[in-house]
């Protein structure tokens, strides 16, 4: 019987058949930890009786959710992450640097067919690399740190074929919303989202990164798209993708046409509450974040500069927040004009991180305010203010809310 | 009505022991998709400390803007502090995969939440910190939920759930897992038990 591109990964990482439902333990080819997750999982590997790293070169810390650090204890934090790396020789993506999982694309610690683990939720984006990437806890950190390897149950993979490609308007982010909508939040739970179809190769890498990114919302265990020339384009040299066999087991199939896709919008306070943009039209904001692993990279913010330039600029008693997902961007964003153009629309330019992602630093909203956001969550109290409202929505649906003040399809605009 | 902090810290000093059998009132919060942000905000989570962090469980929740305890919340409420269990709504624990949501929920005092569904890293982080999240079919769930003042007892070995009317439940826990729960060993050191077993078979299946 055929198997899936997860299935192939972990056999391959632990020499096993590796069938959905399989425990397996395998070999981890690289490890993130980040400055929320990684102090608990120093104190579990002192308890554990760590003494040594099994190999520094497989691990990385980023400090990207206190970026910069906001209090004393943040940056204590901070200093015993430091004091521990250089101890044992592990490298460190310190404050500016970015967020842990675009360095982790960035840096090529995600390579085609890698096994890759990272103590965030969202280490599921890797997989638009072609690789197996999940999220892990602090203890399963620590004894990643001791052993090098990890066990795994095998999911089960459920297909999803995308057709197409997308209209004038709409973005990778209204695909990911859209099939959140379709699954719901936990409608993919422990298993493997596969992307496949002619779709996929209209999608760059940065907009596979997306969808790979949004696939823990929906409850899965990885989300892995097929190696090809986008891939190949990005690493900058060919590589040997891991295919999914005819005949491998699916225990789910949905298609989504890309050319049917319309613009789509998360409300308060779940992911999955999906509707339209244009039914949403018309609700204020008075913050607007565009950054984050989702949507914090170059042609998310060309996507949204284009639309507040033709808009005419940012409304007034509208916060525009920019945040670069990593000191690359940011430089990019720089050489190119992005971001004196972001300067001259009065946007709140923040360190590259996390940012007000999830409250640790940045800008927080205020009392009873609407936030429209680049981000993968929007529960309540997520962003420091359990009375702020988050809608999610792609750069160009955030930059037309931007320039008018409240909710609008970015259709309307030019982009 | 403040709750006062001791009356979970003496009740915690037994839980430190892995949840063997343990028969407990409930604590109904039948919510779908809770998510870690609900369980525990991330601006709670500058401490590698376990100590405390009961306090700020479910806190966007449990207190109002000036951080007294809101009446009406069920935590808030006085048979609270007594229950070890929590009933939840499907597909608890999702989002953030931050270690201090099981911590928070051990330190107020539960050792086990039952509901008909985990998110992944959840679950994980459950069993790995004393933590037992059971599973339990729907019409179960429904039926737990309607009877608020219900005592269940809850078995490791047997992996059962046992109702106020006497009807036992079996609920799945994998084998690995029950076991380092029952003899109080983490995974870790378990692997280290059969470290000279991993190396035969490594030497015989080389892994390239």
């Amino acid at each position: 019987m055929g198997k899936t591109i997860t299935e192939k990964i972990l056999a391959e990482k632990s020499g096993r058949d590796a069938r959905a439902g399989d425990v397996v333990v395998c070999h981890v080819d690289s490890a993130m930890g980040n400055d929320g997750s990684t102090p608990m999982a120093l104190d579990y590997f002192d308890a554990m009786g760590g003494g040594k790293v099994f190999d520094p070169a497989r691990l990385v810390f980023a400090l990207d959710h206190y970026s910069p650090p906001p209090s004393v204890k943040t940056t204590q934090l901070h200093k015993r992450i430091r004091d521990f790396a250089a101890a044992h020789a592990i490298e460190v993506w310190d404050v500016g640097d970015g967020i842990g999982h675009q360095l982790m694309i960035e840096s090529g610690r995600v390579t085609p067919g890698s096994l890759v683990v990272g103590a965030d939720s969202h280490s599921v984006t890797y997989g638009a690399m072609n690789a197996f990437g999940t999220g892990i806890g602090s203890s399963d950190l620590a004894a990643v740190m001791i052993c090098g390897r990890v066990w795994l149950r095998v999911p089960e993979t459920i297909r999803v074929t995308l057709r197409g490609s997308l209209s004038r308007g709409v973005f990778p982010k209204d695909i990911a919303l859209a099939m959140a909508g379709i699954l719901g939040a936990d409608g993919a739970a422990y298993c493997a989202l596969e992307f496949s179809g002619d779709g996929v190769a209209s999608l760059e890498l940065e907009d596979r990164l997306v969808l790979s990114n949004l696939t823990v919302e929906m409850g899965a265990k990885n989300g892995v798209f097929p190696g090809d020339e986008a891939t190949a384009k990005y690493l900058g040299r060919e590589f040997q993708p891991i295919s999914s066999d005819r005949g491998a087991r699916y225990v789910r199939e949905i298609e989504l046409d890309l050319d049917r896709v319309t613009p789509k919008i998360a409300l308060p306070h779940h992911v999955d509450h999906v509707v339209e943009v244009g039914e949403a039209a018309g609700t204020a904001v008075q913050m607007v974040y565009l950054g984050t692993c989702t949507g914090g990279r170059v042609r998310d913010f060309h996507q949204a500069r284009d639309v507040i330039k033709a808009g005419g600029g940012v409304a007034p008693g509208v916060q525009l927040v920019v945040t670069p997902s990593s000191r690359t961007v940011l430089d990019t964003l720089t050489r190119d004009g992005t971001l004196g153009d972001f300067i001259a629309m009065g946007a709140v330019i923040v360190t590259p991180g996390c940012g007000s992602c999830c409250g640790t630093c940045g800008s927080i909203p205020g009392d009873n305010v609407n936030v429209i956001s680049t981000a993968n969550r929007n529960f309540k109290g997520r962003m420091g203010n359990s009375s702020a409202s988050i809608y999610l929505a792609s750069p160009a649906s955030c930059a037309a809310a931007a320039v008018t003040g409240k909710i609008a399809d970015p259709r309307e605009f030019p982009c | 009505m403040k709750i006062e902090k001791s009356a979970y810290v003496v009740n915690q000093q037994q839980r430190e022991t892995a949840p063997k059998r343990f028969e407990s009132s409930c604590v109904m919060l039948p919510i779908d998709n809770i998510d870690t942000d609900q369980i525990i905000p991330a601006r709670f989570l500058k401490t590698t400390s376990k100590s405390g962090l009961g306090d700020q469980l479910f806190n966007d929740w449990r207190y109002d803007e000036s951080g007294a305890p809101k009446p009406d919340f069920i935590l808030n409420k006085p048979e609270a502090v007594r229950a070890q269990v929590l009933v939840a709504g499907d597909n608890f624990g999702c989002g953030s995969s931050r270690e201090h949501a099981p911590w928070a929920l051990v330190q107020f005092g539960f050792r086990a939440v039952v509901s008909t569904s985990f998110a992944d890293i959840f679950r994980q982080n459950a069993l790995k910190n004393g933590l037992l999240p059971i599973v339990v079919p729907a019409a179960i769930h429904t039926g737990l939920l309607a009877t608020p003042e219900a005592v269940v007892t809850i078995d490791l070995a047997e992996q059962t759930l046992t109702l106020a009317g006497g009807t036992k439940v079996e609920f799945p826990i994998d084998a690995f897992s029950k076991h380092c729960l029952l003899e109080g060993v983490d995974e870790l050191g378990y692997i280290l038990q059969q470290q000279a077993a991993i190396e035969a078979y490594e030497a015989a299946h080389t892994l390239g």
